[in-house]
């Protein structure tokens, strides 16, 4: 993309900046940095422009990560999904909080909204909870090769009854959102550049 | 309280000061010569100066206990403040008893001895984690707060002189004031951390405040030494070309000793890495390092702080992963303590050092405006730079912790020490800056010290929230870690995320590669330790609110049998090698028995569980290059235990439900075995009567001697050299005749030696049978706890079973691979001599897998390790038929370690 680009030339900006809530300059500066991914200027970008960031290949979770770029097997990623999905990182404004119409939906970048990105990392087959199962492929991802089977499927069967609260094996969102209600997702969930 | 401590003490010092006096009466004596031999010679000079150390500690450390006797007190003033005026106290009455003000606080003192361990205690101790999230803040408070803090001090100082408000006698121009406030405007980290760690205030403001008072001391070394060789240059000489150097030597002075220290932490974390036979010396390796980076960044000028912070902080994650558990506690304590001894050594004579007069020298309006500015400059400085910071913040701080932040600058000893080394031909108003700056190390330890938790609750600051980690969290953190570096990635945003997350690879890849023993690496992850300090915590909350539970029916099982998690391990694999032939003849023996055998046991369970235990008898130990258990590892082990317990019963609720009843393998370690000279104290078992053509009991000796070549690196972690392991399989855990219960009962040294858990055979009692009349215990160390006048048909035992191992077997191992066997016919005769030692008895290891990992866990990965010797050690399986008869025990002897 060329840097000379105006906010006015990304497709339908002013209804990607009311849902994402991202400003103008962050906005410009991600669709540079879209732009700057899409190496064929074909205006959408593909799971290969994806992959071929460096340090996304080595990341444990880069997959996963990609994955949620392309929501329901949809293969081209525009602007508007690319700015939505890196919404759930904008760090939050006290102002939005009360500013914010209740009448409206949650703002992507909601307490509520970040875990349930990282939750559907885990939940691969969508139905909402994290089966025992699922929890392990994560964990393996996790913790690296220098544990073994053994102990991984002891940690995750301590993991999962941990969170588990009604006893069915498996965590559920709300479950999920239980066992993390002392972190500060908040914080943890966002990044700075991202206003 | 207080005062009559105070009243108490004093005669310790008064005791030293007078007998300092006391070499001068006996110099007399020592010119004649010699009038014989004396029966009794007293040489205080001798010893004086150590003792007056040691006097001096002593008389610190009682302080502390009388303080601490009062809760009331201590919550209201924090130590340090009681320290300080103790000294004053101290310090009074020497000078009234000498005359003279003994016992200064001498700066070489204090930089070289006084001063190491706290900074060791603080960055060994660092949160990494949370220093490193902040480290921009804290950088900036540190560089940039302290240069302000000492510019702006100096000058208003000036200011104040030029406008007369100082008197005239205090002779000082501009280069003397920026020398004293370069000196007075660091924040103190031995008094920061002795206020704050009673203030309990939430996590980052306290790393920021900590962080800060840690790393400013390049800054303040750097200020201090410019100023200082400006003023003995003169002004007039100073050229343009010093500034200049007075910059760099910021840089040199603060990355140097930052580079001191990792070079030194890289050091000592590839020594530890090679102490694999000496452990003792791992605590000992940590402190001379540590020290040396200290000494060496001092002698080459750099900044002795920093180095010693960031060699603790660096070589941490990897010298915890490389010393042996005991080490890490020894580690820890001595920090801490010789951090603590230090600490109060040094507020103490702070006071003590007050009381010398000669050396003051009062001038009310430096005094006063030096406090006034440093209060106020420093929160001036605060709210800027906060200002700025904010601006990056990911979460900005605001106007609470900037209140905490300026009133939590406190000035201490470092202040004082340097000032005292200030020279007074150079420096002529010297004694005004000593003066002031008592008067300001004072009013901040004890005014703002005592003030500063008032303030803090009444400000309602977020203090800290501890709370228990859990797996989840731990996990999910993780993972929001890697969604944050990956997330950055797809914005290209190169920012902290990204750089943490590259430095973890690295260091994954190549430093632990390096630094850490292959096994300690192969162990290390951070999921894992939390999950493993979890177990742990578990286990000794469930020992302490329960320690009946061993006892019985709670524990009775399920029609299930009972394994343990070593079992679990390697037991499964055993089979899984050996096919499922194994099991069915397992199986057998689980048949259900009579509803009578099945009260007897309940009451066997309870009677072993209730009935009095002999204690153990105390073994001396005279090793000095090992250490003797204790009561810590005792309770370890039972820990492991529960452990063992625990996932005993979870694996039954997720796993296959073979049945191999009896097979219960149990590490045991039992250490001083060899020094014993038994060279396998194995466990005998009485047996069950089966009830298919399997009547017999085979005993299965699996001895595995020392894999420790192959296996130390991966197995070396935690354990103890001198240990072996028994793994011990049995049919039937308590077998007792009817006539000897109450006889075998008392054998069982402790709690622990009863089997965690029933196993079926154990359940169903089998001595109706008449034959399986052999008690078992559990001992590993036989030779200690079993009753002497047991200890020879122990030891009969034990030679019977040895020499039985070597014939051909006629019973293969029921474990290993369990063809039905056609021992019917043997069946009925009990060797003799097995019969007649009942009493031989297991028992748990004294030493468990109790450091890093309660045997329960470090099964789980142990097993890859622990197998192989089981299988390849099959042969060794093989008994006589007699013996096999009456036992079914595999046990498992490896030389060192787990």
């Amino acid at each position: 993309g060329s840097r000379s680009s105006h906010i006015a030339l990304i497709p339908d900006v002013e209804h990607i900046r009311r849902e994402t809530g991202f400003s103008q300059a962050s906005l410009l500066r991600l669709y540079h940095r879209f732009q700057a991914l899409d190496r064929d200027e074909k205006g959408f970008l593909s799971r290969l422009d994806l992959q071929q960031i460096g340090a996304l290949a080595v990341n444990p979770l880069g997959d996963r990560i990609i994955d949620s770029f392309f929501p329901n097997g949809s293969q081209r990623l525009y602007f508007a999904g690319f700015a939505r999905v890196l919404a759930y990182f904008r760090p939050i404004d006290e102002e939005d909080a009360t500013l914010r119409d209740p009448k409206q939906p949650e703002p992507l970048n909601s307490r509520m909204n970040k875990l349930r990105f990282a939750f559907q990392l885990y939940d691969l087959d969508r139905d909402g909870k994290i089966s025992r199962n699922e929890m392990l492929q994560v964990l393996r991802l996790m913790v690296g090769v220098q544990v073994t089977d053994e102990q991984l499927e002891s940690i995750t069967d301590r993991t999962v009854q941990e969170a588990d609260e009604d006893g069915d094996g498996a965590v559920s969102f709300l479950e999920f959102t239980k066992s993390l209600e002392k972190m500060n997702i908040e914080q943890k969930m966002s990044i700075r550049i991202l206003k | 309280m207080l005062s009559a401590a105070l009243l108490l003490l004093p005669g310790l010092p008064l005791a030293g000061a007078g007998a300092t006096e006391e070499p001068t009466q006996e110099s007399g004596p020592l010119g004649e010569p010699p009038p014989g031999l004396a029966l009794f010679r007293w040489q205080w000079h001798e010893v004086e100066a150590p003792y007056l150390v040691a006097l001096w500690i002593l008389v610190a450390s009682l302080a502390k206990i009388v303080f601490h006797l009062s809760r009331k007190v201590t919550s209201l003033v924090p130590e340090s403040c009681l320290l300080i005026l103790l000294g004053l106290v101290l310090g009074g009455i020497v000078l009234a008893v000498a005359k003279k003000a003994e016992y200064q606080l001498e700066p070489g003192t204090f930089f070289l001895f006084l001063l190491p361990p706290i900074v060791l205690d603080s960055g060994y101790f660092m949160p990494s984690r949370l220093f490193f999230d902040n480290l921009g803040a804290i950088l900036t408070y540190a560089v940039v707060g302290t240069l302000w803090n000492a510019f702006t001090t100096g000058v208003a100082l000036w200011g104040l002189q030029q406008a007369g408000l100082v008197a005239p006698r205090v002779q000082a121009g501009l280069l003397d004031f920026l020398l004293f406030g370069s000196l007075i405007s660091a924040v103190d980290p031995v008094a920061v951390l002795a206020v704050f760690e009673e203030v309990h205030v939430n996590q980052t403001l306290f790393i920021i405040i900590f962080g800060e008072s840690l790393l400013n001391d390049a800054v303040t070394v750097v200020l201090y030494k410019v100023c200082n060789s400006f003023v003995e240059m003169g002004s007039a000489n100073v050229q343009a070309t010093d500034y200049l150097k007075g910059v760099a030597s910021l840089f040199v002075v603060s990355l140097g000793g930052a580079a001191v220290g990792l070079v030194f932490a890289f050091l000592l974390a590839l020594t530890t890495r090679f102490t694999k036979r000496v452990r003792i010396i791992e605590p000992l390796l940590v402190f001379l390092l540590a020290y040396a980076a200290y000494l060496t960044a001092e002698m080459a000028s750099l900044s002795a702080i920093l180095a010693v912070t960031m060699c603790g902080l660096g070589c941490k994650k990897y010298v915890e992963a490389n010393i042996s558990h005991k080490s890490r506690t020894a580690v820890k304590y001595t920090m801490k303590t010789l951090a603590s001894c230090a600490e109060t050594v040094i507020f103490m004579l702070l006071g003590i050092s007050a009381v010398d007069s000669s050396k003051w020298a009062w001038d009310s309006g430096l005094v006063l405006g030096t406090l006034f500015f440093i209060l106020f400059f420093r929160a001036l400085g605060v709210v800027l730079q906060t200002w700025a910071l904010n601006q990056f913040r990911l979460v900005p701080l605001d106007k609470i912790d900037q209140v905490v932040m300026s009133y939590g600058g406190l000035r201490g000893a470092v202040a004082f020490a340097l000032v005292i080394l200030l020279d007074r031909t150079k420096v002529p108003a010297k004694d005004y800056f000593v003066a002031t700056t008592i008067v300001v190390v004072f009013f901040t330890v004890i005014v703002q010290g005592l003030t500063i938790k008032p303030l803090v609750k009444w400000l309602r600051v977020k203090r800290s929230d501890y709370h228990k980690p859990t797996l989840n969290q731990e996990l999910h953190e993780h993972t929001f870690d890697h969604i944050l570096a990956a997330v950055e990635d797809v914005v290209g945003h190169h920012g902290y995320h990204y750089w943490r997350d590259r430095w973890e690879q690295f260091d994954k890849k190549y430093l632990s590669q390096l630094l850490m023993r292959r096994s300690a690496y192969r162990i290390r992850d951070q999921i894992w330790d939390v999950y493993y300090r979890l177990n742990i915590r578990d286990a000794i909350s469930f020992v302490d609110q329960g320690g009946h539970v061993l006892s019985s029916t709670g524990l009775t099982l399920p029609s299930m049998p009972s394994r343990n998690s070593v079992a679990e391990t390697s037991v499964t694999n055993l089979l899984r090698e050996s096919g499922s032939g194994a099991c069915l003849d397992l199986q057998v023996i689980d048949t259900v028995r009579s509803g009578r055998d099945r009260e007897d046991a309940v009451m066997h369970h309870l009677l072993c569980g209730g009935l009095y235990k002999p204690r153990r008898r105390y073994k001396a130990s005279c090793g000095r290059h090992f250490i003797s258990e204790d009561a810590q590892e005792r309770q370890d082990k039972e820990i492991f235990q529960q452990n063992m317990k625990r996932r005993l019963e979870s694996f039954k609720s997720t796993k296959h439900n073979i049945c191999f009843t009896k097979s219960k393998p149990r590490p045991r370690k039992t250490s001083h075995k060899k020094k014993d000279g038994v060279a396998n104290p194995e466990a005998t078992n009485g047996k069950p009567p089966r009830d298919l053509g399997f009547q017999d009991t085979a005993a299965v000796i699996l001895t595995v001697e020392s894999e420790e070549e192959e296996e130390s690196d991966s197995s070396e972690t935690e354990k103890e050299d001198d240990e072996g392991i028994i793994f011990v399989a049995r049919a039937t855990s308590e077998v007792l005749q009817e006539g000897k219960v109450s006889g075998s009962l008392e054998v069982c040294p402790s709690p622990r030696i009863i089997p965690p858990s029933p196993t079926c055979a154990e359940k169903e009692l089998p001595w109706k049978s008449g034959q399986g009349d052999l008690a078992v215990y559990v001992s590993s160390e036989t030779t200690k706890i079993v009753p002497v006048d047991m200890q020879t048909g122990w030891n009969q035992s034990i030679s019977s079973l040895e020499s039985l191992a070597s014939p051909p077997c006629t019973q293969p191992p029921t474990l290993t691979r369990l063809p039905p066997h056609p021992l019917v016919t043997e069946e009925p005769q009990v060797p003799i001599d097995l019969s007649s030692d009942p009493r031989s008895s297991f028992a748990f290891p004294p030493s468990l897998a109790k450091a890093g990992r309660s045997r329960s866990e470090s099964s789980a990965d142990i097993p890859q390790q622990e197998l192989q010797p089981l299988m390849g050690h099959k042969d060794h399986t093989h008994l006589s038929p007699g013996t096999a008869n009456s036992h079914w025990c595999i046990q498992f002897n490896r030389g060192g370690r787990l």
